[in-house]
Order: C-alpha cells, then structure tokens, then sequence
C-alpha cells in the first residue's frame, strides 16, 4: 500500500461538541494504516491543545491527555494557525508541550506542535493527498 | 432576565444577536463553547460593555475545561453551578441562545 | 447483563464500569479463556493500565509492542511474546482483563 499524506482539519473547541473527540478518535484508528499524518489546528480548534484543561466540573473524560499519545502513534505533526492563536488572545505558551521520541535519533524528545502562518499552513494543505475537515 | 450563550463567538452570532436584543435589565450567562468569549480575544468586545455593569458571567466547569480559567476578561463574573442556580433564582427560567 | 464477581460487562466481556476493576476480577476473566495469569501477565496488565491512566485511551497493538520493548527488553517487546501470553491478542485480551475498553480502532 502506497504511502498518502493525510491531513485532519481541526476547528472546533472541545467538550461543547463532539468534533475534537471524534477527529481524536479517527486520527487513532487511521494510525494503524501507517500513512503519513498531519493534524492541523485552526480557528476555536487550537482550544483543544491548550494546556491545562480539567473537566471535573463539567463531569466529562478529560481527553486532553490524549494528545500526548499520538507521538507513539507516529502523529508527530501538529501545526496550529498563528493568526487563530492571536484572535484569541493565546500564544504557543499556552499550549500542551507535544513532544515525540524519534526511534531513528536514540529516542531523543523532540516537539510536535509547529505554531505557523495560515499562509504556510495552506501552503502545507495543498501539499495533501486527502484533508478531512472536524 | 437572564440568558445563557452557549455557542463561540468565532463560530456563531448568537452572543451578538443575544446582546442587540435584551433589555437593560438582563444579564447574561456564557456556558460550554460560550465562554470562550469571556475571555480576552477580539470578540472580547461584543460583551465589554455589558461587563463593566456587572451583567456578563462565565460558567467555571466550562472555563476549566477548556484550559482558560486564568484568562478571563476584566468585570466578567465566574460563578460555579450554584452561581448558575442563584442567577436564576433572580431573574427567572434562562432564555437559550443556541 | 452478564457479569463478572458482580462487575456488569458488556457482550464481548470489557468491563462497562472501569471502577469495577479488581485483580481478582482479571483472573477471574483469564479464567474463563483458560489462562493462569503469570507474573508475565500481569506485567502487562499493568503496563496497560498505566497507560490508560496517563493518556486515557488502551493503547494499539503497535504501540503497545513498541512500548513494552522499550520499558522491558526487546525479548518481550515483540508479537509473538505477547500473544504467547494473551492468544487472542495483546491489545484486545490484556485489555479486558486489565478492566479496560476495547483499544480505539481494534475490531
């Protein structure tokens, strides 16, 4: 099977619908097919990486933790939409410090968030094969 | 009256349309996705006015949840659950804009 | 439902609650598949359960193997060690035993 680019499209916040979590959960089951995944960030979506969420009150799965699985899945590319992290009033600080173990490198710890332009980030969508969109 | 916003700012219009209706004797509670416009962000504005009378507050479980508790806007009231039940012991059954 | 030691379950065995969990129930569990649970299984029942509770998901077979090599050697980080000790599969087995659902994408 040859090798695509995959690219999943995040824009929505988490927890108020069920968009983060089902990306989350497709991003999963297509890691078993070994293609070459990217996640991107945009819009109320960069609320999903923010650092520090707690759902006690809200009495939901804090799912959050999740993210910082997908480096053993090989999901080592996140970009997030700088303009969508202005308009907001967050910066790259405010974001769960992703990290991956690069097998190739004796494991050493190496970041998976790349805050970017949304000019680089469309520049990165047109490089896809397939971009789904949550 | 008191009415609970439950959609982003950046997604919806529905703070907006919530705010150019209600009376100068309503408030408005921002719940789930809605308080992501209690923070400081460049919708901050839709809500800023109201805030600075004291009419504007934000649901702490969904701040929490989404990372932003520490980043709310000046005046914006956090209440908890119990908050959310005193507001409307005030001022009556919420009116929902979805 | 069916239940084990009084802990619901659903129709392929996982655990509906995961509070319910005790060691007894997951031997009660390999029982029922005809496994004596060895100190080798539990190493990674264990594994598995801390690694549910750091990231919240049951992790892939992929990820699993890799993982377990890392931590315990590559003579146990591979597949034909783990379904030695759990024949219908790593992911899928170790984790109804270890009380949680079904890995994401598992089928």
């Amino acid at each position: 099977m040859s090798t695509k680019k995959f690219m999943y499209l995040n824009r929505k916040a988490p927890y108020g619908t069920v968009y983060a979590l089902e990306s989350l959960e497709v991003v999963l089951i297509a890691a078993a097919f070994e293609q070459d995944v990217s996640l991107a960030f945009i819009d109320d979506g960069v609320y999903q990486i923010v650092d520090g969420q707690k759902t006690d009150g809200i009495g939901m799965k804090n799912f959050s933790s999740t993210y910082r699985a997908l480096g053993d899945y090989d999901i080592n590319k996140l970009y997030v939409s700088k303009e969508s992290l202005d308009e907001r009033g967050l910066s790259e600080d405010d974001l769960m410090p992703l990290v991956y173990e690069d097998e190739d490198d004796d494991w050493a710890e190496k970041p998976s968030v790349f805050v970017v332009s949304n000019a680089e980030l469309s520049k990165i969508m047109s490089d896809q094969d397939v971009c789904l969109s949550f | 009256m008191l009415h609970t916003v439950n959609k982003s700012s950046f997604e919806r219009n529905s703070l907006q349309s919530c705010v150019n209706i209600i009376d100068d004797s309503s408030v408005i509670l921002l719940i789930e996705d809605g308080v992501i416009s209690a923070t400081n962000n460049t919708q901050s504005s839709i809500v800023s006015d109201l805030a600075s009378q004291g009419r504007v507050y934000a649901l702490q479980g969904d701040l929490e949840a989404r990372g932003i508790s520490s980043k709310v806007a000046d005046n914006i009231k956090v209440v908890d659950y119990a908050g959310f039940v005193d507001l409307v012991v005030e001022h009556g059954t919420p009116v929902s804009w979805v | 439902m069916a239940d084990i030691l009084g802990a619901p379950v659903d129709e392929e065995g996982f655990l509906v609650n995961l509070t319910d969990w005790t060691k007894d129930i997951a031997v009660e569990m390999a029982k029922g598949d005809d496994i004596d649970l060895s100190d080798e299984h539990w190493e990674v029942i264990d594994f598995l359960r801390e690694y549910y509770e750091e990231y919240q998901i049951a992790p892939a077979v992929r990820v699993l193997t890799k993982a377990i090599g890392k931590k315990m050697g590559k003579d146990k980080g591979n597949s034909k060690y783990l379904y030695s000790l759990f024949p219908y599969g790593p992911g899928k087995q170790g984790c109804r035993f270890a009380g949680l659902p079904k890995p994401t994408g598992c089928i």
